[in-house]
Order: C-alpha cells, then sequence, then structure tokens
C-alpha cells in the first residue's frame, strides 16, 4: 500500500524536532525580513529612479519650496540620494543592525542599532516614534481581539448546532452585513450613536495609557474595540460555524457521544477542540496583522496609533517612515506566523511527530 | 482467449512469451529531516523485485498494508520512477524514460484504480471522462469519438445514454465500470489494477471480477492484479505472487500456491482469512500470526519475516534467504520452506497448522525495529 | 471462543437443536443451553410482519419492528423498515448486508446515536428492562458507555487526534464511574494490557497516531469495555484491517466476550468475518431482516433467495475454484423507492415462480424451520428443490 500507513513509529531517540524546527522556523522568519526590507526599499528609492527621477527630484520634495538648486543638491548628497542604490541599502540595513549616524542637516545625530532611520520632514528618528505609538495599537488589537475571539467563536459555535434555525439564520446575517460593512461606516454610526446621541462612550481621539487609569483605558476603547471586533467576529463566526459544522460529523464526534458524555463535553472538548486549530493560525495572522496599524479604524475615531503614524507618512511621502511602519508590520506578522506554528505543534500532537 | 487463461493446473506449461519484466525493481523513498533536511534513510517500499508478466495471463500481487503492492503497481504503469532495477515491456527498457518516451507505453499500459469515487472528475459527463484518453493521445477514431465511448459503455455494461450523465448518478459498481472503460478506450495490452473490486458491495464484486475477466477473453488482455483478498485473488490470476515489506516472498502458479504455501507468511495469510462456514471454525486451528507489519524504514535484517515467524532460526536473521525455485514455476525466498517435498494440504485450506502461537491472549505489537 | 460449536441460540426453537449440540459446551452454563426461546405463537407478535414473538427470558436484548424512518427532500428514507430480533448475554449475533440495507442504522438506532429531530424511530428496542425508543435522551446517554458500548470500522478516525489514548479511555471510566483520575488511569492501563498492547503503561500516554492500526482497534475495544458493558456492538470491526491483524482482533473480540459475558452484535459485510463469530445471523436487505437463522443454518440450510446469492457471488477459499462466480444482477434498491412486494423481487431468480406475491405482497418473516426465519414466498418444496438442485451443488 502507499508508504507510511502502518510504519511502526515512536519512541525513537533523535535530536528534539521541535527544537530542529523552531530554529529552521527562526532562520527562515530572518531571512524572510531581510527579503521584505530589500523589496520595501526598493519599492520607494528604485523605483523613482527607474522611472527617470534624479537624486535632485527626489530631494526636491524635502526642502523648502522656496529652496535653489544648490540647496536641493545639498539636500540629496545629506540624504544619500546621490549614492549608487545599494550604498543607500547598504547603509539602511547596517543601521537596523549596528546602529548608524544621521546627517540631520542641523547635526549628526547618533542612532543606535536597531536604526530605521530618521524622518525626511520632521528630522526626527522613526523607531521611537513608533515605539510611542505602539501602545495605541496595541491595546486596540488586544482588546478587540479578545471580544471578537469569543463573540466570534460562540456565535459559529451556536450557529453550528441549532444549523437552519431562526437563531443560525440571525446570526450568519448579522455576520454577513459585519463582514461586508465597512470600517468607517460601521464605526461612524456607532459614534453618531453611542456617544453623540446616547453619551455613553467616549467621542474618540483620546487615549489613556493603561497604566495611569485602566478603567479610563478602557472607556476611551470600549467603541474602537467593539467596532473592529465587530468586523473580526463576524468572520471568525462564519469560520467556526463551518469547522463545527465539518468537526461534528467526524467519526470521533460519534465515539464521544457513544462513551455516554454529556452533549456539552461532546461540543467543548471534542468538537470545538479540533474545530479552533485552524482558526488559531488565522487569529494569530490577523492579530500579526493588526499589530501592524488597525489604519481604518484608527482614522476613524482619531486614535494616535501606528495605522494613523502610516498614513500621514504615506500622506507626506516621507520614505523613512513609510519604510519603518512597513517593516514594522512585518515583522509582527512574520512573528505572529512563528507563534501561530509554534503553538500548533501544541495544541495538534500530530505535527509534533512529522 | 490464450490457453494460459484456462484454468487448467499447469499454466506455467503454457505460458507465453513476456509481456513484462522486471529485473530487481527498487523504490526507495527519501526520508528528510533535521535543519538542512538532509536524507537521513529511506522508506524501502519496494526493494529487488524480480518477476515476468505473460502475455495473456493474470498475475496478483498480494499482502499486506505496507508491502509495497501499490508501489509496484505504479512502477509498472510508470506513474512513478523506479530508484534502481530495470522496467522492459516488450523487450524495451522503459525504466527510466522520459514522459514523451512513455507515449507509447501510455497507451499500452492503463490502470483500474480502487477507488470508484476519488478517480472519476465529478465535473466531468461519463462521456467526457471516458473518451478523453482518446483525446489526450490525438487518436481519430473511425466512428467518431462520441461513437466509441458509447460502444466501450455497452462493452462494460452500462448503457449508451449514460454518455452525457455524470458520476455521482451513478452506483459504485457502475463508476467502476466508467472506471475499467475509460482503461480500455486505448485497447491496451496490459491493465493493472489495483484493489480493482474491495470498495464493492459483495454481490457487485462478482459482477465486476467477470466483467474483468471476459474482457480479458475477448481482448486478449494481460492482467496485473493488486489485492489483499485471498479468494478474490485465487479465483483470477494465473499466477500469485506474495510480497511482504517490499520484498517478493513467494511467487507460483495459483493451484500450486494455494494447495502447496512454502512461504510460512503465505500460509499464515491464508489461514487467517476467515471462510463462510460455520463448521471451520472448531475444525480449524490456525496460525496466528502476533503483531503487524514491521517498518518499511528500519526492515528486519536477512529475512524480512523473522520477526514474526514461528520457524524462524538464527540463520534467518542474519542471511537474507534468496527467491528460488523449489518446484516447476514456484519460487519462495525461505531457509525452512513449508510443504517442501511435494505433499500439499489438503484440500486447498489449512486444517491442521505447524504450530500456534495464540495461547497467549496478549499477542505482542512492538515495533522490533526501534 | 464463547461457544465451540454452533449451538442453536437466541432464535432457534425449544431445545431441539441440543442434539446438535455435539461438543460438550465448557463455557455455556447449562440454563443457557435448555433455555426457550418463544412462549407466544408467531402470530401474536409486537410487529405485524416479522414472525417473531414475545422474547424469550433470558433475552437480554429485543428489538421488535424497529422502524428508522429519515425524511428528506427527496422522500422519505426508510433506512430500517421493521425488524425485530432478539439477544441473550454471552451470544454474538451478526447483522449482514450490502451497503445501504440498514446494518448501521439499526446499531446506531440502538445506541440513540441519531441526531434528533432528523429521524423518526418507532417499535420497540428492549436493553434488559429498560425501553429505549421513546426514553428521554439523557436516560439513553447515561446508558451508553456503562451498558452498551461500541467499536467502529475505522479506529484512527474514531479516535480524537488530539487526546492520548488513555485519556480517551479515561474519559469514557470517569463518565460512568465515581473514581479519581489516577484511579481511573489505572484502570485503562490495565484494560490496555488486557486487549494485549505491550508495554501498556507507558503506551497508554501515547496519541492514537503512534499505534499501528491492530492497536487502534484495541485500544478502541478498550474503551468499549472500559465500564464492562453488558452490550457491545461492533460496527465493521476489521474492514480497515489487515487479514492477519483482523484474525488477531476476532480472537480478541472472541476472547473477551467469554470473559465478560457481553451480548455482542456484530456488523459485517463479510459473511467469512461473521461465521467466524456468530452464534445467530440476520441478513438485512433494503431495510428488512431477509433472513434470522442461527449462523450454521444460514451458511447450511439457508432460506432466502437473496442469502444464497450472496453465498454464491463470492469467491471461496474453502472450494475448489469454480471456473466463474454468479453474481446477483442489478444493484440495491434506493431507500426512498423500495418496489414493492419483496424488495429483493426485481434481482431475484425465482421471484416469477410465486404467481406474483412476490411484486404484489411483502413477505412476512416467518419461521420456515425451527428457529429459521425468513422472508420469502417460495413455498417450503420450492426452496428446497432450489437449494439443493440449484444452489448447493454450485457453492
Amino acid at each position: 500500500m502507499v508508504v507510511g500507513q502502518t510504519w511502526s513509529h515512536h519512541h525513537r531517540v533523535r535530536p528534539n524536532p521541535l527544537l530542529t524546527y523552531m530554529i529552521r522556523r527562526l532562520i527562515s522568519a530572518v531571512v524572510l525580513l531581510f527579503v521584505v526590507s530589500a523589496v520595501t526599499f526598493a519599492i520607494f528609492f528604485l523605483l523613482p529612479r527607474v522611472a527617470g527621477a534624479t537624486a535632485d527630484d527626489l530631494a526636491s520634495r524635502y526642502v523648502g519650496k522656496t529652496a535653489g538648486q544648490e540647496q536641493i543638491h545639498a539636500a540629496a548628497v545629506r540624504l544619500g540620494f546621490t549614492d549608487p542604490i545599494w550604498v543607500q541599502y547598504g547603509r539602511f540595513a547596517k543601521g537596523i543592525v549596528v546602529g548608524s549616524e544621521y546627517n540631520t542637516g542641523v547635526s549628526i545625530e547618533q542612532c543606535p542599532a536597531p536604526c530605521l532611520g530618521y524622518s525626511f520632514i520632521t528630522q526626527n528618528p522613526v523607531l521611537p516614534d513608533l515605539l510611542d505609538r505602539l501602545p495605541v495599537t496595541l491595546s486596540l488589537a488586544a482588546g478587540a481581539a479578545v471580544l471578537w475571539l469569543f463573540g466570534g467563536v460562540a456565535t459559529g459555535v451556536v450557529s453550528a448546532l441549532k444549523r437552519g434555525s431562526p437563531i443560525d439564520r440571525t446570526a450568519m446575517g448579522i455576520a454577513l452585513a459585519g463582514v461586508s460593512l465597512p470600517i468607517f461606516f460601521t464605526g461612524l454610526l456607532a459614534l453618531s450613536i453611542f456617544s453623540y446621541g446616547l453619551g455613553w462612550t467616549a467621542q474618540g481621539g483620546s487615549y489613556t495609557p493603561f497604566q495611569e487609569n485602566p478603567l479610563m483605558w478602557a472607556y476611551d476603547l470600549l467603541l474602537p474595540w467593539i467596532t473592529l471586533s465587530f468586523l473580526y467576529a463576524a468572520a471568525y463566526a462564519r469560520l467556526t460555524r463551518a469547522g463545527m459544522l465539518e468537526t461534528m460529523n467526524e467519526d470521533y464526534i460519534r465515539t464521544a457521544r457513544a462513551k455516554g458524555l454529556r452533549e456539552r463535553d461532546v461540543v467543548v472538548r471534542h468538537g470545538l477542540r479540533a474545530a479552533l486549530t485552524p482558526i488559531l493560525t488565522i487569529f494569530g495572522l490577523d492579530l500579526g496583522l493588526l499589530l501592524g496599524g488597525a489604519i481604518l479604524t484608527e482614522s476613524t475615531f482619531s486614535l494616535n496609533g501606528v495605522g494613523k503614524y502610516a498614513v500621514d507618512a504615506v500622506a507626506n511621502n516621507d520614505l523613512p517612515k513609510v519604510l519603518g511602519v512597513t517593516l514594522l508590520g512585518a515583522t509582527f506578522i512574520v512573528v505572529a506566523n512563528l507563534v501561530v506554528d509554534l503553538l500548533y505543534a501544541v495544541v495538534d500532537p500530530r505535527v509534533r511527530v512529522s | 482467449m490464450t490457453a494460459s487463461t484456462a484454468p487448467s493446473p499447469d499454466t506455467d506449461v503454457t505460458r507465453g512469451e513476456p509481456l513484462l519484466r522486471v529485473t530487481n525493481l527498487t523504490k526507495h523513498f527519501p526520508i528528510r529531516r533535521g535543519l538542512l533536511q538532509r536524507t537521513v534513510g529511506a522508506v524501502q517500499a519496494v526493494d529487488g523485485l524480480n518477476f515476468e508478466v505473460a502475455k495473456g495471463e493474470t498475475l496478483s500481487l498480494v499482502g499486506e498494508s505496507g508491502c509495497g503492492k501499490t508501489t509496484t503497481g505504479r512502477m509498472l504503469t510508470r506513474l512513478i520512477e523506479p530508484t534502481d532495477g530495470l522496467l522492459e515491456f516488450e523487450g524495451k527498457d522503459v525504466t527510466h524514460s522520459s514522459m514523451r518516451a512513455l507515449r507509447p507505453l501510455r497507451r499500452d499500459v492503463q490502470m483500474i484504480f480502487q477507488d470508484p469515487y476519488g478517480s472519476l472528475n465529478p465535473r466531468h459527463t461519463v462521456g467526457t471522462i471516458v473518451g478523453a484518453p482518446f483525446k489526450l493521445q490525438n487518436i481519430k477514431t473511425e466512428k467518431g469519438i462520441k461513437r466509441s465511448v458509447q460502444d466501450l459503455l455497452e462493452l462494460v455494461g452500462l448503457s449508451p445514454e449514460h454518455y452525457n450523465r455524470y458520476p455521482h448518478e451513478f452506483s459504485g459498481g457502475q463508476r467502476q465500470r466508467i472506471g475499467i472503460a475509460r482503461s480500455l478506450a486505448l485497447r491496451p495490452k496490459l491493465i493493472v489494477a489495483d484493489e480493482p473490486v474491495s470498495a464493492l458491495d459483495v454481490s457487485i464484486q462478482a459482477q465486476v471480477i467477470n466483467l474483468l475477466e471476459d474482457l480479458q477473453d475477448e481482448f486478449d488482455l494481460t492482467y496485473v492484479v493488486i489485492a489483499h483478498d485471498l479468494s478474490v485473488v485465487r479465483h483470477m490470476s494465473d499466477r500469485v505472487a506474495v510480497m511482504y515489506l517490499g520484498k517478493l516472498v513467494e511467487i507460483a502458479d495459483r493451484d500450486e500456491l494455494y494447495t502447496r504455501p512454502m512461504h510460512p507468511y503465505t500460509t499464515a495469510l491464508m489461514s487467517a482469512v476467515p471462510v463462510p462456514d460455520t463448521n471451520r471454525r472448531t475444525k480449524r486451528e490456525r496460525i496466528r500470526l502476533t503483531g503487524d507489519v514491521p517498518s518499511p524504514i528500519n526492515p528486519p535484517p536477512a529475512c524480512r519475516f523473522n520477526t514474526r515467524c514461528w520457524k524462524a532460526q538464527e540463520v534467518c536473521r542474519t542471511v537474507e534467504p534468496p527467491l528460488v525455485a523449489m518446484a516447476p514455476g514456484h519460487q519462495v525466498a525461505c531457509h525452512f520452506p513449508e510443504n517442501p517435498d511435494g505433499a500439499p494440504a489438503e484440500p486447498a485450506l489449512l486444517d491442521t497448522p505447524r504450530t500456534r502461537a495464540d495461547d497467549a491472549p496478549a499477542t505482542r505489537e512492538d515495533d522490533p525495529t526501534a | 471462543m464463547s461457544q465451540p460449536s454452533p449451538s442453536p441460540s437466541s432464535p432457534a426453537g425449544p431445545p431441539s437443536g441440543s442434539s446438535a449440540d455435539g461438543t460438550p459446551a465448557e463455557n455455556a452454563p447449562a440454563e443457557k443451553r435448555s433455555r426457550r426461546r418463544r412462549e407466544a405463537p408467531p402470530s401474536t407478535g409486537l410487529d405485524g410482519i416479522g414472525g417473531l414473538g414475545a422474547a424469550a427470558p433470558d433475552t437480554f436484548l429485543s428489538v421488535r419492528d424497529l422502524r428508522v424512518h429519515f425524511p428528506t427532500d427527496d422522500g422519505v428514507v426508510k433506512s430500517v423498515d421493521g425488524i425485530s430480533f432478539d439477544l441473550a448475554r454471552g451470544k454474538t449475533l451478526g447483522i449482514v448486508g450490502e451497503s445501504g440495507s440498514g446494518k448501521s442504522v439499526t446499531s446506531m438506532s440502538i445506541m440513540g446515536l441519531h441526531k434528533p429531530g432528523t429521524v423518526t424511530m418507532t417499535g420497540s428496542i428492549r436493553l434488559g428492562s429498560e425501553e429505549l425508543i421513546g426514553a428521554g435522551s439523557e436516560t439513553v446517554r447515561e446508558l451508553r458507555g456503562k451498558r452498551m458500548a461500541m467499536i467502529f470500522q475505522d479506529p484512527l478516525s474514531a479516535m480524537h487526534p488530539f487526546y492520548t489514548v488513555g485519556h480517551q479511555i479515561v474519559e469514557a471510566y470517569k463518565m460512568h464511574n465515581d473514581v479519581s483520575t489516577s484511579v481511573a488511569k489505572k484502570h485503562a492501563v490495565e484494560m490496555l494490557d488486557r486487549v494485549g498492547i505491550p508495554q501498556a503503561s507507558s503506551r497508554v500516554d501515547d496519541y492514537p497516531h503512534q499505534f499501528s492500526g491492530g492497536m487502534r482497534q484495541r485500544a478502541m475495544i478498550a474503551m468499549a469495555l472500559s465500564c464492562d458493558p453488558d452490550l457491545l456492538i461492533a460496527d465493521e470491526p476489521t474492514t480497515a484491517l489487515d487479514v492477519t491483524v483482523q484474525a488477531q482482533i476476532l480472537d480478541l473480540i472472541r476472547d473477551l466476550q467469554s470473559e465478560f459475558n457481553s451480548a455482542v452484535i456484530i456488523i459485517t459485510h463479510d459473511l467469512g468475518v461473521v461465521a467466524e463469530l456468530s452464534d445467530d445471523i440476520m441478513v438485512m436487505y433494503a431495510g428488512r431482516a431477509v433472513e434470522y437463522a442461527t449462523a450454521a443454518d444460514v451458511f447450511e440450510r439457508p432460506e432466502h433467495p437473496y442469502t444464497w446469492g450472496l453465498l454464491s457471488s463470492m469467491p471461496r477459499l474453502d472450494r475448489a475454484r469454480t471456473d466463474r462466480l454468479r453474481p446477483i444482477p442489478g444493484s440495491p434498491p434506493s431507500l426512498i423507492n423500495v418496489p414493492s412486494g419483496c424488495p429483493f423481487h426485481p434481482r431475484c431468480a425465482y421471484a416469477d415462480r410465486t404467481g406474483g406475491l412476490s411484486q404484489s405482497q411483502r413477505p412476512p418473516l416467518d419461521e420456515k424451520a425451527p428457529g429459521h426465519y425468513a422472508a420469502c414466498h417460495l413455498t417450503p418444496e420450492q426452496r428446497t428443490e432450489i437449494w439443493e438442485n440449484d444452489i448447493r451443488p454450485t457453492l
């Protein structure tokens, strides 16, 4: 028969496969980040050159409108546009790994590793700015994630168990709306009803750090959380429902019932346990993606997070900022992916062996 | 129908020239592991097979899971490439032929699969499925493809009106007939049938077996049947090859094998087959093999059966028994064969065992390779 | 083996067969062999069509006129349509049939495993003193695993991939016994050891995928027997296994049955497997029992043309090789549109000999010989003649 069906197995001593696996994944994660940085760099710095822009053309955006040719050229030299592209990238990569010096035009600044460069416009280093914004984004994403995970999974399970019932149809109808409606619509709707209309929640634009006042922190973020989690919960409810419908037809569910287990245990311990595994993967990716900036939500609720930072950077054509946000987002996604894969090995014993 | 398909006890006398010959046929699947994904070992799925298939005969490969019979079938049809050895079809070496060079072989050698559900594309009509070989090989038939397909459908006991239907509208037996019609489209010389009836109900199995036999007579087909059901194999085959863990342990003419099995594994296999007769269970003492088939990654040394064999001695663990002829047309790879002096067990089934190993209720299934 | 020889068991009539019980029955208690099975005459049965009357006193599981219908958009699927049988402790009933004959649906009905709301079940299933049809779902759930247990065809998919084998046995044992986890774990190790898992105390922490196919089925059996059930249902327990492993598992089931003295139902399409294990056999076709008798009777004096067809269509290792198999023509009917009269008549070679009865009237499951039931319109003379002249010589 096909090889592998009935080998006998197990208890063979060999180097810890999980550790080997982790090391392999870490190396590939580093390689991936390097590729991401190179590609991003190429898009912002190489493409304009390919399209015919000279170093001075590029630099002209970052000096005053009245600047003369010499000033522009001086800026181009200072910003490094006159160097060959690989020298520019080398400088950028070196900054990340060992730190770098940057000429801001006024002074020479030391930028310790990991250095993501300096804004062309504000002359501020990118990384500290980003880290300043991170707590906002982190709070937003974490709170919403908890809400949508519980809300979405619970809805999905109930829908699957009551398949075809009014509960199922209502839930799936709402879920469809949640998936289809853009966040700036649901967000503005929620704002106008709950904060401007009823006055129950904050009006947006305010953020209280958790360590200062946890209650205010939650109060400020409640509406963004709900809005953001509504979008995701809808998708998770549909995913959970589909997963549950599938696993509840598995043979091992029949076995669990044949053992006389209570239906609640059958559903939660046997059905949901298996159905949740693929959802875990998507959850990790979604969370990673969100940490790179919940752009629409932050804009809608005027929260000063990473997403807002990214929007501003793009609007101002501030290349180092854009590059920094992109790399930060990529790092989160790669890390989330790694964590999910390792969690998978914990959750599903079959992964551990192969 | 050639003489060799007749149920005569001496089929080896009348066997024709070989259509297919394999010499030292081997397939190892590499196992990669570790940081650099180095090859650390191999699944020795098939290891050094030697046999011939004569024109017009039916040769069956039997054995349990992991014995390599399916891998062998896939090599015979060149769906996979052998790691080592020689595969000759009509005297021509096709062991490592390229896809292009294989085109003629693809006409002459066809495959029938076990699962009539999985092997038919659910989105294609029966006409498309059965007609596909014509299109793939760019063959113009005299009466047009549609007519030819309808002829084929009639041939396998379906109706020409089924042309525009989809596979899901058919029962399991009918689907297997569709698969057979497809395999016959290009008038192949050799058909490799991998468990052709094991997914079918008992009453349908017989229909399909009879159909395969009729088609063999009508088109002078040669069959290699891969199966685990020893009763079906006995009914369909002229010769039978028994495989264990990638090795051929015994090959003989059907009647010879079933009346005088020589390899202990063959006798154990036959003795394990449940028989629809309640008298048997009281009279019959069986040979009970303990444990499962060991891993083909680390097969037992020398004779691969030595870990489960009740006759095994030291030599079985140190010297691999060669496959040698112990009787005309009867080759066995064993140091201590059963029935060596031609006294066949009476009747076809072995009612008297050599020994019994089942007194201990807790049969051990440890991995001898661990 | 619980029965050293085919003894006249459940469906057998008055102990007329005890003389056939030639060998001394060491394992079977004397009262078992001499029991009588039926007080009431066949016509007064609970079930208008099956000839079975009231259950014999030692019957442990008694099914009467069980009907399991699934309403669908295309019509009502009559998966089981009026079957009756009895089973005593220590006995094995083999249910044989092709796919769609209703054999698995029957077992799922006994276990109460059909999804509520998708099925209508009528008739009677008595387990000991409990009536299962119409019983509350909580009542049936508490019986599951404790008094009746089941093993399935594919032990890999039937075990949860994320939990260790031991955990899955512990879960079953703790459900029905108020014990600590460590006690339950000890019990799990004992059970694994009993079913022949080597190094049970370490293998108990393995996951199902680390077991071989045969060991997985052994572990399933250990799980099913962990609460010492009175009834064990084995649904195609060896179909997914290799033939040498199948023989091991059949031996194991037989050994354990005599040890635990449970009633066993074995469901299979393989006549060889039922011949190995069963005391009685019920042959099902299109949701109905067409023949019900002792195993010896079914194989030596079958009364129904479908059973004849099954026996003549299979190649047999224990007989001389025939040149050609004799298949049953056609394929099993749709359970939505079961043919009128005898559901087998479109495929039956002898249906034209009953003067149209086969086409118009459903044949009742009658006692054709003592303890031997069959649902066929042929007269006894016709059946004897066909069996002796047409069928038997060709087997």
